[in-house]
């Protein structure tokens, strides 16, 4: 098979677009995806400063890699979870990747800010590690942007990613999360920053084989928690669809986002307040965050007053 | 050929007779929209031709929670 812009051998085909490329025209199929995201959706301007959520994932790797190769004024934030293992390699990756690349990378703990990690977390709030876990991120993303200035938050959230969470929605009918989901997030509240997915039409495979190429290490294996998750499921049914009928995934989340979503967004009339706790933007008068930590600084009042963190494996 | 399996728990396997990639994929039940098969330092399309000879890497690109 040949790369379809020169006579190169392909490295990667990519079916729903009846195209393959070799490895320098794969580089470039991808970049041009980030700019045409970023001009279509209006993600972002070069004035503007970047705050992009770093997991030591394939991902969020390779979103930092070509916003830094564009140009554009963009800077690392880590969480380290505190789960065990993964975390401490996912915290490596991330310092490494910034250090080849000269980049600013802000790490942050869940252990400093919430006195446990997220395994802890999750028994204490008798919820999936995976909800206590992005209730953090999400909130945490925002208040340090806001915080260090930072005009917009990028995530490297993919095109499976997107059509999982859309798979999961749909099926439970979860129309505030329709409405909600969107590759380009605008401010509806002064304390709340701009969110962007710009690779939100690549697929995880071509995510990580831009990774491969480029020669980015990146943390392979599984988060720990993230076994048995429904969004595994639904992007292992969804890859058995795309198999069969290349380009399923796009249509589906693409048409979403042409056909449905506005429709969605029209019925949608949410006001949102600011947190009396925190002065975070909330639906009602404390935010789901600030509930979240008064729960556990009152588990650790009770049961671990000398610091909980030594328990949290 | 020898082939390294990272789905994403490591293991490895010894398979004899030349075959495509993709029909690597299907013996080993692997969807080809979810892996990505690496010889050497390449990146591999489902045509490839692999031999007794080859060490091919199969790495899962699934990531989820």
């Amino acid at each position: 098979m040949r790369c379809i812009k020169c006579p190169v051998k392909a490295s990667v085909e990519l079916r729903r677009h009846n195209s393959s490329f070799c490895s320098p025209h794969y580089l470039e199929f991808v970049r041009n995806q980030l700019a045409r995201n970023v001009k279509r959706l209006r993600m972002f301007a070069p004035e503007d400063r970047i705050l992009v959520a770093i997991s030591g994932g394939k991902d969020s790797l390779a979103l930092w890699d070509l916003l830094l190769e564009a140009g554009y004024s963009a800077v690392g934030l880590h969480i380290q979870l505190g789960i065990g293992e993964y975390s401490v390699r996912s915290a490596e990756v991330s310092q490494d990747f910034a250090q080849s690349r000269g980049a600013e990378l802000i790490e942050f703990s869940l252990d400093q800010e919430l006195g446990m990690g997220v395994p802890l977390l999750s028994r204490v709030l008798r919820r999936p590690p995976c909800s206590g876990c992005g209730l953090n991120k999400r909130y945490l993303f925002n208040k340090i942007a806001l915080e260090r200035g930072f005009t917009v938050v990028a995530t490297g959230h993919n095109l499976d990613d997107e059509a999982a969470t859309l798979m999961g929605n749909v099926l439970r009918w979860q129309r505030e999360q329709l409405a909600r989901q969107s590759p380009s997030l605008e401010s509806n509240h002064p304390q709340m920053v701009r969110k962007v997915k710009p690779l939100y039409t690549l697929t995880e495979r071509e995510t990580a084989s831009y990774c491969l190429i480029r020669g980015i290490d990146y943390v392979v294996e599984e988060c720990p928690n993230a076994k048995g998750a429904h969004s595994l499921l639904y992007k292992d049914i969804l890859n058995r669809i795309e198999t069969e009928s290349p380009g399923t995934k796009q249509q589906f989340f693409q048409g979403f986002l042409a056909r449905m979503r506005p429709a969605l967004q029209r019925e949608q009339t949410v006001d949102l307040l600011a947190c009396e706790e925190c002065g975070q933007p909330t639906t009602g008068e404390v935010c789901s965050y600030c509930r979240m930590k008064d729960r556990v600084q009152n588990y650790i009042a009770v049961n671990a007053p000398n610091g909980a963190s030594r328990r949290d494996t | 050929m020898d082939v390294i399996i990272r789905n994403p728990v490591r293991r490895e396997l010894q398979l004899q007779g030349s075959r495509r990639v993709k029909q690597l994929l299907k013996e080993l039940d692997l969807n080809p929209e979810s892996h990505i098969v690496i010889r050497g330092e390449s990146l591999l399309t489902g045509d490839e031709m692999l031999r007794d000879q080859d060490r091919v890497e199969i790495l899962s690109a699934i990531s989820g929670g």
